[in-house]
């Protein structure tokens, strides 16, 4: 088990490694020079080009200008926007609430209310059951921008419940803002949470112990809650993992729809505006987010289930 | 040349003997999927007004006689722009779909033939290419190349060739061990002709199956890029285009052109997705 931990561990450095590499060196890629891809294809005045190739070490070899940026990453310094005139952390810092807050909201949409749709739909068949399926399989195909449009045009201009754009003010306000985004984020992984838990919750309800459970007079809630949800455990926890970290990805789409002004819909524009040290910074902190979520899971998926055979999925 | 005939050949074969017993829904996928392409093909020729002419002075009219959808922010007719759209809209997922599964293939059967350090360097690889989000990777792209639905679909086609890479390079394992391989590399056949010839082949309905359900999730994320303005740029009629530009109709309470839109994109990604999951099914099925 240690064995497999560390191995993990180890394969989660060299990720971050390579990956970081890979963000750093796709300003070089980049067509033209690095001054004027950081400019944005701006002229700049020769003392500001001075400033910059002091600035990013563009006289040094590539490998220590990438080793120096890595040092500065881990004091927290990610470089300075060019367009902004401000350093990219202060940038970071000021949004990274945002995100941090929708993730957090749509995660516990996507535990509660799927683990909840999927055991209604496992334990009841009929109409209950038909109406868990075509709700899941119409949201499991719905893509992230279409059901904020939808949300928006349904709960923010028809109803009015809820505020359609922006991020608002105060706790309470904030999080009525969150709503609608929470919704739009959670759609897919929603749907897939819930038809994992229902595939699971039947198999183990068919078991014999549970059946033997039920004979022995055992009360039903007692019965789901011990014994059938407890072993249906294992497969939920995992793909709900693997779903919240893939929200990393979509989260920058829900944020533009929705005009948040979080680390997804900054990414977006910086990319527009070739601001090359912010789509850097960002896509650091959301790769290396990422990437640590996906070890957790994995490691998390040997510890709860002794069964494993350790090494089987990392092949 | 004769072996693309076969293979071709074969996968006619393999895909038409898959939607055997899959009921009237697979096939209702395959007409919306033919559909589709039908349009994506002929849509400009279909559209019935020219998608980028602009007049003011029907902006956000509903449907009228001659006018199915209505119009438009920009007074532009919505079923002409969406017969249009259809074109980049389906383009670009096939060239990811086309793009991932070829350099997946290619690299699954090559590791799995080759094995030892090859197989695991080829592994590591493809493992760290998973720490990418295919949307972040396309932004990122987007940034060094300028925003287009070429940059967009190279990051996505390099972003999904491990989803392709790993399901192959099992089967391709799997059939490695198979005594016909061995049969034939007695009788001196080269390596890259047994592949090419018959382990290739052999593992196909697999291979259409993975890139079929690939097709759906490249045209979400090609649609969520263009949304976000990153990929096919205004005024080109592109059905992720349209849901963005349709958003400003949707605040002012009229949610046509963005709900049209949305609707297509999510019919076909439907249909394919159904379709894949039942390719995968009969592929697994006929592999035991």
């Amino acid at each position: 088990m240690i064995r497999f931990i560390l191995r993990r561990l180890l394969m989660l450095v060299v990720t971050l490694f390579i990956s970081s590499f890979v963000i750093f060196s796709s300003l070089y890629i980049a067509p033209g020079n690095p001054i004027a891809v950081l400019s944005g294809g701006r002229g700049l005045p020769h003392s500001s080009v001075v400033i910059l190739e002091r600035r990013y070490h563009l006289n040094d070899p590539f490998l220590v200008r990438y080793w120096d940026w890595v040092k500065g990453v881990f004091h927290g310094d990610f470089g300075v926007s060019i367009q902004l005139h401000e350093n990219v952390s202060a940038l970071i810092s000021a949004r990274i609430g945002t995100t941090l807050g929708l993730v957090i909201y749509a995660s516990l949409l996507i535990i509660m209310a799927g683990v909840a749709l999927g055991v209604l739909g496992g334990l009841r068949r009929g109409p209950t059951d038909t109406f868990v399926v075509v709700l899941t399989t119409v949201s499991a195909a719905l893509p992230a921008f279409v059901a904020s449009v939808v949300l928006i045009s349904v709960f923010a201009v028809d109803l009015g419940w809820f505020p359609a754009l922006g991020n608002g003010t105060g706790a309470f306000d904030q999080i009525k803002h969150l709503t609608l985004p929470a919704f739009a984020l959670a759609a897919g992984g929603l749907a897939l949470v819930a038809r994992v838990t229902r595939a699971a919750v039947r198999e183990e309800a068919g078991k014999e112990h549970v059946q033997t459970a039920v004979s022995r007079g055992i009360p039903s809630s007692l019965v789901i809650r011990r014994h059938v949800l407890r072993n249906a455990a294992i497969p939920i926890t995992t793909v709900a993992g693997l779903t919240i970290a893939s929200l990393i990805a979509v989260d920058a789409v829900v944020e533009t729809a929705f005009a948040l002004n979080g680390l997804g819909s900054y990414l977006v524009t910086a990319a527009g505006n070739k601001d090359f040290a912010v789509v850097q910074g960002i896509s650091l902190v959301l790769v290396t987010t990422f990437v640590v979520i996906n070890t957790i899971v994995d490691i998390l998926y040997a510890l709860l289930d002794p069964r494993v055979r350790l090494g089987a999925r990392a092949q | 040349m004769s072996t693309v005939v076969a293979a071709s050949g074969r996968l006619f074969r393999s895909s038409r003997h898959s939607l055997r017993g899959t009921g009237w829904l697979g096939y209702a996928c395959v007409g919306v999927i033919a559909l589709a392409v039908f349009v994506a093909i002929f849509g400009p020729m279909l559209a019935p007004y020219d998608p980028n002419a602009v007049d003011l002075s029907n902006a956000f009219v509903g449907p009228t006689g001659g006018h199915l959808l209505g119009f438009d922010p920009a007074g532009r007719d919505l079923l002409s722009r969406l017969l249009v759209g259809a074109r980049t809209s389906m383009l670009g997922p096939f060239a990811v779909m086309v793009f991932s599964v070829l350099l997946g293939t290619a690299l699954a059967v090559s590791a799995a033939w080759i094995g030892g350090w090859y197989d695991a360097a080829v592994s590591a690889c493809l493992d760290v290419l998973f720490a990418f989000p295919g949307i972040l990777l396309a932004v990122l792209a987007a940034a060094v190349f300028g925003p287009s639905l070429f940059a967009a679909s190279i990051a996505l086609s390099v972003a999904y060739t491990p989803y392709i890479a790993r399901v192959v390079r099992g089967a391709a394992l799997r059939e490695r061990a198979q005594q016909y391989i061995a049969a034939l590399e007695v009788q001196g056949f080269s390596g890259f002709l047994i592949c090419l010839r018959h382990l290739v082949p052999n593992v196909v309905a697999l291979i259409v199956a993975q890139g079929t359900i690939l097709f759906g999730f490249a045209m979400v994320d090609l649609a969520a890029i263009s949304f976000l303005g990153l990929g096919v740029q205004p005024p080109q009629p592109d059905w992720g285009v349209m849901v963005s530009e349709g958003e400003t109709g949707v605040l002012q309470g009229y949610p046509a052109e963005a709900l049209a839109a949305g609707a297509a994109i999510m019919l076909v990604v439907i249909a394919v997705n159904l379709l894949g999951e039942r390719l995968v099914e009969s592929a697994q099925r006929s592999q035991r």
